[in-house]
């Protein structure tokens, strides 16, 4: 009795191992530990006039390379605009004067924000905005410019929200 | 024979409230097993047996049916992501569509099947050849020493089975789209690592096998539990435990996505 029990038991680890093995692997091989903690990142806002299809925890990228995520995106009523929160890593610190445009990756790939630093001296603090921003280019806009040959009197939607 | 509409609404009528009574007992069964779980932690050798039979045993089919699901996947998958190019996504495809459904969906109605049937047949089994009230005479309460183990074994068993079935079916997917369709290997991951999150998907979907878990096990204990002490009863009761579990993982599943994975924004 006691010989079989040890087998039993022997199957019965070998089972929860193995188990435990494939969460492992769906945790850390086929899944990412999520965003960026909290603690680790200051908060950054930006305003757009267009967004497109950006999401919540979308990429930021500067120079390629994800320095952040979007954390929070939101309506503003006053200026019309979209709001965009994003947490960006403290090892990466950008000057004040840094755009930010929304660029998608590849043809219909999905959309993030691409951080170009400028040349200022002091860098962006926890809060504060970054001010010079491009929106997103909607496709249509473009096909509609393109068919009605020159741009007729401004840009709309897919043009610029200049510096205020 | 009195046929008449009235015949046919009261026989609606009688099992409408029939499955409610059965519905209303279950639950005051899960109560009666939570409460006489003691037994079973201080005892885990008797959890460990069970465990072996629901868990170890239902191995064989949960790996091969995942192996097969995943290289399915990264089939269909190929066929409809090459018509846009983007067959780079296939990771995603495959991964996310597992980790989330498939793998505690299709685990949980195997391991329904597979396990939850041989538990109520061995309970009925057991009420009909009197071991329950054996027991109950040797003072010993058949819930806390019979069925209160077998239900932790499935509760311990059910995640760890989903998880195999869904790592088993990344392989296939992997398998078929990378090692036979020539899908870029780097891209098949990092797309997939970088889609995967591990809260919002790999956790929520242990969480919905573990309920899964919860509600075949109950089910087919109570099944047998309730089985009439005949031949007859035991395997209508073995039907009845593979069909209630299956349409309960299903209908569960439902509500569990609809607020776990409501849009993401």
């Amino acid at each position: 009795m006691a010989m079989k029990r040890a087998v039993l038991d022997l199957w019965v680890g070998v089972f929860v191992a193995v188990g435990l093995a494939a969460l492992l692997f769906l945790a850390f091989k086929v899944g990412s530990t999520g965003g960026l903690a909290a603690a680790r990142s200051y908060a950054v806002t930006a305003s757009f006039s267009n967004i497109g299809g950006l999401k919540v925890r979308a990429p930021v990228r500067s120079a390629g390379v994800v320095v952040g995520r979007v954390a929070q995106i939101q309506f503003d009523n006053e200026r019309f605009e979209a709001r965009v929160v994003m947490n960006i890593d403290t090892r990466y610190q950008f000057p004040r004067d840094t755009s930010a445009a929304i660029m998608t990756s590849g043809l219909l790939g999905e959309q993030y924000i691409a951080l170009d630093a400028g040349g200022d001296e002091r860098m962006l603090a926890d809060g504060e905005s970054i001010r010079i921003t491009q929106g997103a280019v909607v496709l249509e806009n473009l096909i509609g410019h393109f068919l009605y040959g020159r741009a007729e009197g401004g840009d709309s939607g897919a043009g610029q929200a200049g510096a205020d | 024979m009195a046929n008449g509409p009235g015949y046919w609404l009261r026989r609606m009528g009688a099992r409408w409230v029939d499955s409610t009574w059965r519905l209303g007992l279950a639950t005051r069964f899960l109560v009666l097993i939570l409460l006489y779980s003691g037994i079973s932690i201080r005892r885990f050798q008797l959890v460990i047996k069970e465990i072996f039979n629901a868990g170890v045993l239902s191995l064989i089919i949960i790996l091969v049916s995942g192996l097969f699901v995943g290289m399915v996947l990264g089939l269909q998958g190929y066929e409809t992501l090459q018509t846009y190019g983007a067959e780079e996504s296939l990771g995603i495809l495959v991964a996310l569509s597992l980790v989330r459904e498939l793998g505690p969906v299709v685990a949980g109605l195997l391991f329904a099947s597979r396990a939850g049937s041989a538990m109520t047949a061995e309970i009925g089994l057991m009420k009909t050849t009197e071991q329950l009230t054996a027991l109950e005479m040797m003072a010993l309460d058949p819930i806390a020493r019979v069925i209160a183990p077998r239900f932790w074994a499935g509760v311990i068993s059910m995640p760890l089975l989903a998880a195999l079935f869904s790592a088993m079916g990344i392989f296939g997917g992997y398998l078929v789209g990378v090692v036979l369709l020539g899908v870029d290997e780097g891209s098949f991951w990092s797309q997939m690592q970088a889609a995967v999150d591990f809260r919002e998907d790999i956790l929520n979907g242990v969480i919905k096998s573990a309920v899964f878990g919860v509600a075949v096990t109950t089910i087919a204990l109570y099944e047998g539990y309730d089985a009439p002490p005949t031949a007859e009863g035991v395997s209508r009761a073995t039907t009845r435990t593979v069909v209630t579990s299956s349409l309960t993982i299903l209908a569960l599943d439902f509500v569990l996505t609809s607020f776990m994975f409501r849009g993401v924004s």
